[in-house]
């Protein structure tokens, strides 16, 4: 137990999170479902980077009072990595744009043929 | 027991309950209940954010992915409903 | 049968790799490379104290002007979808009331909520927060109204104007940059110099960026849950 620190418990439940989020993806047979576990395979991505990220013993990367206490005013001692935060910044928001994306599709494809199986969509099929 | 296990306990805690509620939203039949176990987890994700020193995510994380996001599949969900009925 | 065993073989390589990446990680414990360069020179370069806006809005802002585009292209792919299929459209729509408990509450808070939203993304090279925050917290108080009120209408000019402005300015800021600055969308032009560190109104151009960032983001997610609301049929 002493070797599990928060980076690793972090990446760890990414990872399940990545894992059942795809299980989801490729067993269910309704379209909300499906795009129900899409946003849980999100949400699993972006820990496993902001988990990436993380220092051990460090602070979040606002420079402010206590980060001057913490190091001296050394602050590249005293916070964690801000890159992998910013990127994760920028995919929750195209994760909500493409979730939306996917729904308004689902909604035109009921109307179409008033079923949300996806076993009934089989015009493309050969 | 200085501070950080604290928070390493609180952590797996936290993830042991996301996955618990990832797993139900998987297998619930009911499509409701799925969207907001959902939403719990990304309620939860946000928590785990924030014990990882990064408190723009949260901030982000829990105003799009626990508010918007379902909110959206409601508005879809209560359509679908009018329509079948 | 076939089909779950399939999965089942998909999911436990899925595994295999996920295990050997975790059993192969070691955690760092220095900062490396580039982001050792932005903890020590952000704040005398840039002018932020919080390094994720400084890394979001100007060192790396060619990725922000990429995902503003993407949302604005989810947006006008959302209403072009759902405009055409509203077969019906000359049938009056009737709404039935809403909760006396609903309109009271949202009378008290839409008005802290837009306030809340409008301090968030303008402090954001200051505490936590920023444009994407305060436009969803801003999306969030007009889903409000709409709900507690379903005969409202949104302005559909005011949403398009907000946005193409906000869209406009951020490019053309950028440009000046260029022209006054040292590169594309830089923070500190020629006659604009950093101010005073930790204040409002400090780190150059950057709370106008980003406050021109949150009002597109907020009208853009308005605008999609406008759509997704009225697509609703009550009678």
């Amino acid at each position: 137990m002493e070797t599990l620190e928060l980076g690793k418990i972090g990446l760890l439940i990414g990872f399940l999170l990545v894992i059942v989020g795809f299980w989801g993806i490729l067993q269910q047979k309704n379209i909300i479902k499906i795009i129900v576990s899409f946003t849980i395979l999100n949400t699993g991505i972006n820990l496993v980077m902001v988990a990436l990220g993380y220092i051990k013993g460090r602070t979040a990367p606002i420079i402010d009072d206590s980060v001057e206490q913490l190091a001296n005013h050394n602050v590249i001692n005293a916070i964690v990595d801000p890159v992998p935060q910013a990127l994760v910044l920028t995919a929750i928001v195209i994760g909500f744009g493409v979730t939306s994306l996917l729904l308004a599709y689902a909604m035109k494809l009921f109307r179409a043929k008033k079923t949300l199986e996806i076993n009934q969509f089989n015009d493309l099929k050969w | 027991m200085n501070s950080e296990m604290i928070y390493s306990l609180i952590a797996i805690g936290i993830g042991i309950l996301m996955l618990i509620m990832a797993v139900i939203a998987i297998l619930n039949d009911k499509l409701s209940a799925a969207v907001i176990a959902a939403g719990v987890v990304s309620l939860f994700a946000s928590v785990l954010f924030l014990l990882m020193a990064a408190p723009d995510v949260a901030m982000t994380e829990a105003a799009i992915g626990s508010g918007l996001s379902t909110l959206i599949f409601f508005y879809v969900l209560n359509k679908i409903k009018r329509q079948n009925a | 049968m076939l089909r779950n065993f399939l999965i089942a073989l998909v999911l436990a390589s899925f595994g295999f790799i996920f295990l050997n990446l975790y059993n192969s990680y070691e955690p760092k414990t220095e900062l490396t490379g580039i982001a050792a360069h932005y903890a020590e020179n952000g704040a005398s370069e840039v002018g932020a104290a919080n390094l994720v806006t400084a890394v979001v809005v100007s060192y790396r802002s060619f990725d922000t002007l990429g995902e503003i585009t993407i949302l604005f292209l989810t947006a006008a792919i959302i209403s072009f979808f759902l405009k055409l299929s509203n077969e019906d459209e000359n049938k009056v729509i009737i709404h039935k009331g809403t909760s006396e408990i609903l309109k009271t509450a949202s009378q008290l808070l839409i008005p802290l909520i837009f306030l809340f939203g409008v301090y968030v993304f303008i402090n954001g090279h200051l505490t936590p927060g920023g444009g994407f925050q305060g436009g969803a917290i801003i999306a969030s108080g007009v889903v409000l109204a709409i709900m507690a009120n379903p005969n409202m209408t949104i302005n559909h000019t005011v949403i398009v104007w907000v946005e193409s402005l906000s869209g406009v300015t951020v490019v053309i800021i950028g440009v000046l940059g260029i022209i006054l600055g040292g590169g594309f969308l830089d923070s500190t032009l020629d006659g604009y110099g950093l101010g005073e560190f930790g204040t409002v109104f400090s780190a150059g151009t950057i709370p106008v960026i980003y406050s021109l960032v949150g009002l597109k983001v907020g009208a853009e997610i308005s605008n999609i849950l406008n759509k997704y609301q009225k697509s609703q049929k009550e009678s």
